[in-house]
C-alpha cells in the first residue's frame, strides 16, 4: 500500500494546527486568581481560618460566657440572639462552640506534633541506619499500625487518665506509625542520592551528614502528611471527647457538646447538629487544603 | 508495493520552516524550534548533530506527531513523500507511523515492555501496520523475519525472551526490528547508541547502514556525537539554540564549516586534539621517576545477585593492580560492566573490597575505621559522573564549596572562609556573583565546576573521577577537561580518570589501565597503550570510537 492510498481515507477530527493556543494559554494565573477560581478551596481556607480564630481569641467572636447560663432561657432555638440556640441550663451553644475551639484544636495540634516529632525520628533512625534498627523499628511500626488507631488511643487515655492533655498524647500515638513509614521512605530515598555520598567523600561526618543533608531532603513529604493528619486528628479528639476520655463537662469542647446535645436531639435538634455541623465542616475543609498543597508540591 | 508513484521525485520526508513552541510558566511560550527546514531522500544517511537543548529530539518528535502535550507548532509544514500532514490528529498520524516512518527510540533499556516477551511486541508492531487481515502465523513469520534483519541471528530464541534477559545492543535490535515492522521507508533515529557502548555502538550503526544499503531506506539519525554523524552520513545538519546553522555534505563540513558554531563543535572534539592537553599557563613538571601516591594490590570484590533459583556470583574485580604517580593522570577504561566504577568506589573507600589493600601514600586505606578514613579523605577527593544528582539541591554554591572547610573546621572565621570559597570559585573559572545561586540555577559544566571547587577546596593529593565528563556536552567537556589539566599544573594534582570514553583518554591521560570484566586486560603508559595496543581487546576499543574522519583530518 502507498501513502498515499494510505492516507486517502478520511479520519475524523482532523483538525487546523493553531486552533487552541489561546484557550490553553489562560489556563493558570497566578495563586490568588487560581483560588478565587476555587470557590470550595477558598471557602476551606475561610473556614479553617475562622477556626484558628475562635482558637486564638475567642472573646472577639462572642460576648457570651461559655460556662454561665440563663436558666430561664433553657433550649433556645437558634435566633439573632442566641446564633446556635442554647443547651439545657441556658448556656449559648455558639460561645461554647468557640471556646470549644480552643481546647479541640489544641489537642489536636499537640497530637500532630507528637506523632511528627516521634514518627519522623523513628523513620529516621530506621532508613538512616538501616540493618538491625531499621528491622526492629518497623517490625514495632506494624504492629502499631495492625491496631485500629482509635482503639489505641482509647487504651492510652485509659492508662494515663481522662484529661485533654492525655486525649492528644493518645491521638498521637497512634498515628507515629505513618508518620514513620513516610520519613523512612524518603530517607531511604535521599541516602541513595549522589549527593550525599558526596558529602562523605568530602568528610563530612556520618551524623552532619544525616542533619544537613538527609533531614531537610526529607521532610517534605512527611510535611504534606501532617496536613492530611491534621484533619484526622480533629475527628479523633472530637470522638474520644465524646466518648467521655477528655476535659470533664462543665469544659466545652467539640466532642463532648456533641455528647451533651445527643439527649435532647430530638427534642431541640439544634442542641447536638450545629457543633457537630461546625466539627465536620473544619475536618473536611482541612482535608480539602491538604489535597491542594499536595497537589502544588507535585508540580 | 508501488513505490515508484511515492518517491518520484518528492523526499521522503520534508521539514519546511518548522517552529515549534514548549509551554513555559503557565501563559508564557519558548520557542524550542526555530524555523527548521530539512528533508531527506530515498537510500539517504542524514544526521542531525546538536548538543543538549538545541531542540533536535523535539524536531523528530514534531515530525512524527509524538511532540508532548506542553509543546504546539507554531507554523511551518511536514510532508511525507509529498503528502502534507501538518495538523493531523494522532489517528490518521498513527497509519504514517510504523507504515511509513519507522521509530527508533534513545534508550533500549527502558523503550521496550519489560512484561511482555519481544516476540509479542514485534508482532504488535506487525499487526497494526499490516493493511489486510493476517493470521497468527503469518504475523509470526513476519515477526521472525523482522529480528532477522535487525541482525537478530537467534531470532528464535529472542522471540521467546524477555527484555531483561537481553543486553542493550540486543535490546536496541528488537527495537530496530519493531521499526522495520510495518517495512517503512524511512527510519527516524534519536540517539539510538548513546546509551551503549562503543563496540556495540559500532555493531549497530554498521548495521543501520547496511540497512540502507540494502533496503535502500533513508535513514535520519539524531545524535550530539559528531564523530558518529561525520562516520555514517552523506549529509549532516547541525543545530543550535532551535535553528539549523549548517548543512551539508560531509566531506564539504570537516573542510571548510561555513558556521563558526560547527568550527567550534569540530574543534571541541577529542579526536580532533592529537595529543595530551597542555595546561594554558605554565608547563607541567613531568618527572618520570615520580613517586606512587595511590597503590592498590590485587584488590577482588564478589556481588551476590539476589533472585530465585542457585545462588549466582558477579565477580566485579578480580586482582585488580593499580599504581598512579604522583602529578599525572591515570586513566582507566572499559565498558559497562567491566567493573571500573566498582574500583574507583573502593579506591575512595566507598565500598570494601573482599581481598586486596589500597594505600593512599604510606597509609593503608582499607580496613580503616570510619573516623581514620575520614582524615585519609582530605588527601583523597572524589568526583561523580553526574553534576545534577550530586550536589544538595537546597545548598547555594557557597555553601558547598564551603562544606568540605566545615567539615573539618578549618577557616572558621566567617571572611576568611568566604575568601577561600571565592578563591576556588574563581580556580574552577567561576566568580563570585555565583555565591548565592541554587545548583537548579546553574547549567551542567558550570555545577560540575562547583563539584571540582568542592573536590579541591582541601588540597587533596588525589582526586579520583569517575566520568566525570560523561553527562556533559562536548564544547563544555573540552572546558572541564581543559580546566582539569591547568588545575592539576597549578596544584600538582594527581588523577584516576575512570571513563568509557577512549576519545578523552588521549587528551588526559598519562598511564591507561583497560579493563574488561572486573580484571586489567593491559596497562601503560597513555602513548604507547593507544597507538601500539598490546592486546585484542584494546585494539577492538580503540577500532570502534567514532570519529576516524576527524582524527584524519587533524590540523
Amino acid at each position: 500500500m502507498t501513502l498515499k492510498q494510505l492516507l486517502d481515507k478520511p479520519v475524523a477530527g482532523d483538525s487546523p494546527i493553531e486552533a487552541t493556543p489561546s484557550a490553553v494559554t489562560t489556563r493558570r494565573g497566578h495563586r490568588f486568581g487560581e483560588l478565587v477560581r476555587q470557590p470550595i478551596l477558598l471557602a476551606s481556607w475561610l473556614i479553617v481560618l475562622v477556626a484558628i480564630g475562635w482558637a486564638l481569641f475567642p472573646d472577639l467572636f462572642t460576648s457570651y460566657s461559655p460556662y454561665d447560663g440563663d436558666a430561664g432561657a433553657s433550649f433556645a432555638p437558634p435566633s439573632a440572639e442566641h446564633w446556635f440556640g442554647t443547651d439545657r441550663l441556658g448556656r449559648d451553644l455558639y460561645a461554647r462552640c468557640v471556646f470549644g475551639a480552643r481546647t479541640t484544636l489544641t489537642a489536636t495540634l499537640l497530637a500532630v506534633l507528637i506523632a511528627f516529632g516521634v514518627g519522623s525520628v523513628i523513620g529516621l533512625v530506621a532508613g538512616y541506619f538501616g540493618r538491625i534498627v531499621d528491622s526492629v523499628a518497623m517490625r514495632v511500626v506494624d504492629v502499631f499500625l495492625a491496631i485500629p488507631s482509635l482503639l489505641l488511643a482509647m487504651v492510652v487515655v485509659s492508662v494515663l487518665g481522662y484529661s485533654t492533655n492525655n486525649i492528644a498524647l493518645a491521638v498521637g500515638v497512634s498515628s507515629i506509625a505513618s508518620f514513620a513509614r513516610v520519613m523512612r521512605a524518603e530517607v531511604l530515598t535521599v541516602v541513595g542520592q549522589d549527593y550525599v555520598k558526596a558529602a562523605y567523600g568530602l568528610g563530612v561526618g556520618r551524623f552532619a551528614t544525616m542533619v544537613r543533608h538527609v533531614v531537610p531532603n526529607s521532610l517534605n513529604s512527611v510535611i504534606a502528611l501532617a496536613a492530611v493528619e491534621f484533619g484526622m486528628a480533629v475527628l479523633a479528639v472530637a470522638s474520644l471527647g465524646f466518648l467521655g476520655y477528655g476535659a470533664p463537662p462543665p469544659e466545652p469542647e467539640w466532642g463532648l457538646l456533641v455528647a451533651e446535645g445527643r439527649d435532647y436531639v430530638a427534642v431541640h435538634p439544634w442542641t447536638a447538629t450545629l457543633p457537630g455541623i461546625a466539627l465536620a465542616l473544619v475536618v473536611i475543609a482541612t482535608h480539602r487544603i491538604s489535597t491542594s498543597l499536595r497537589k502544588e508540591r507535585r508540580r | 508495493m508501488s513505490t515508484q508513484t511515492d518517491t518520484a521525485e518528492e523526499p521522503l520526508l520534508r521539514i519546511t520552516d518548522l517552529a515549534v513552541d514548549y509551554r513555559a510558566n503557565g501563559r508564557d511560550w519558548t520557542p524550542a524550534v526555530r524555523g527548521a527546514s530539512l528533508q531527506v531522500q530515498p537510500g539517504e544517511f542524514v544526521s542531525l548533530v546538536g548538543e543538549s537543548g538545541s531542540g533536535k529530539t523535539t524536531l523528530v518528535q514534531g515530525a512524527l506527531g509524538l511532540l508532548p502535550a506542553a509543546a504546539r507548532i507554531r507554523s511551518g509544514a511536514i510532508s511525507y513523500s509529498g503528502v502534507d500532514v501538518t495538523g493531523w490528529n494522532d489517528r490518521r498520524m498513527a497509519l504514517v507511523r510504523g507504515n511509513y516512518v519507522g521509530f527508533i527510540p534513545q534508550d533500549p533499556n527502558t523503550s521496550l515492555n519489560p512484561v511482555k516477551k519481544i516476540g509479542q511486541q514485534v508482532i504488535e508492531a506487525v499487526r497494526f501496520n499490516e493493511s489486510k487481515e493476517g493470521n497468527a502465523a503469518a504475523h509470526r513469520d513476519a515477526a521472525l523475519e523482522s529480528l532477522r534483519t535487525a541482525g537478530l541471528a537467534e531470532a528464535e530464541r529472542v522471540f521467546g525472551q524477555y527484555p531483561h534477559e537481553l543486553s542493550g545492543g540486543m535490546k536496541q535490535r528488537a527495537l530496530i526490528a519493531i521499526a522495520l515492522a510495518g517495512k517503512p521507508k524511512l527510519i527516524l533515529a534519536d540517539e539510538p547508541t548513546s546509551a551503549l557502548d562503543v563496540t556495540v555502538q559500532k555493531v549497530i550503526l554498521d548495521h543501520l547502514v547496511h540497512l540502507r544499503e540494502e533496503l535502500g531506506i533513508g535513514i535520519l539519525l539524531v545524535t550530539h556525537d559528531l564523530g558518529v554523524a561525520l562516520d555514517r552520513s552523506d549529509r549532516i545538519l547541525v543545530m543550535q539554540g532551535g535553528a539549523i546553522v549548517e548543512e551539508g555534505p560531509v566531506d564539504r563540513v570537516l573542510e571548510h564549516a561555513d558556521d563558526p558554531y560547527t568550527r567550534r563543535l569540530l574543534d571541541a572534539a577529542p579526536a580532533r586534539h592529537a595529543g595530551r592537553l597542555q595546561p594554558t599557563a605554565g608547563e607541567r613538571p613531568i618527572h618520570w621517576q615520580t613517586p606512587i601516591v595511590l597503590r592498590a594490590n590485587d584488590l577482588a570484590k564478589t556481588y551476590r545477585l539476589r533472585g530465585r533459583g542457585p545462588k549466582r556470583e558477579l565477580r566485579a574485580l578480580d586482582g585488580v593492580d593499580l599504581a598512579v604517580r604522583k602529578g599525572t593522570t591515570h586513566a582507566i577504561v572499559g565498558e559497562s560492566g567491566a567493573g571500573k566504577s566498582t574500583l574507583a568506589s573502593i579506591l575512595v573507600g566507598f565500598n570494601a573490597p573482599d581481598a586486596g589493600t589500597v594505600h593512599v601514600g604510606e597509609q593503608r586505606l582499607t580496613g580503616l575505621r570510619h573516623r581514620e578514613l575520614r582524615e585519609v579523605r582530605r588527601h583523597l577527593q572524589f568526583v561523580f559522573q553526574n553534576p545534577f544528582t550530586s550536589l544538595d539541591p537546597r545548598y547555594t554554591v557557597g555553601k558547598l564549596v564551603a562544606e568540605p572547610l566545615r567539615a573539618f573546621g578549618l577557616l572558621p572565621a566567617k571572611r576568611e572562609r568566604r575568601a577561600r570559597v571565592v578563591e576556588l570559585l574563581e580556580a574552577v573559572a567561576l566568580d563570585e556573583s555565583y555565591i548565592d545561586r541554587l545548583p537548579s540555577q546553574l547549567s551542567g559544566g558550570q555545577r560540575q565546576r562547583v563539584a571540582i571547587a568542592r573536590a579541591i577546596a582541601l588540597n587533596p593529593e588525589v582526586l579520583v573521577l569517575d566520568e566525570a565528563v560523561s553527562a556533559l556536552d562536548v564544547s563544555v567537556q573540552a572546558q572541564i577537561l581543559q580546566l582539569l589539566v591547568d588545575l592539576q599544573a597549578e596544584f600538582g594534582l594527581s588523577y584516576v580518570f575512570v571513563t568509557h570514553d577512549l576519545g578523552v583518554v588521549r587528551l588526559i591521560a598519562d598511564d591507561v589501565t583497560v579493563m574488561k570484566d572486573g580484571a586489567v586486560v593491559e596497562t601503560g603508559p597513555a602513548e604507547r597503550v593507544l597507538s601500539a595496543p598490546g592486546h585484542d581487546y584494546t585494539r577492538e576499543l580503540l577500532a570502534a570510537v567514532p570519529g576516524a574522519r576527524l582524527t584524519a583530518t587533524v590540523r
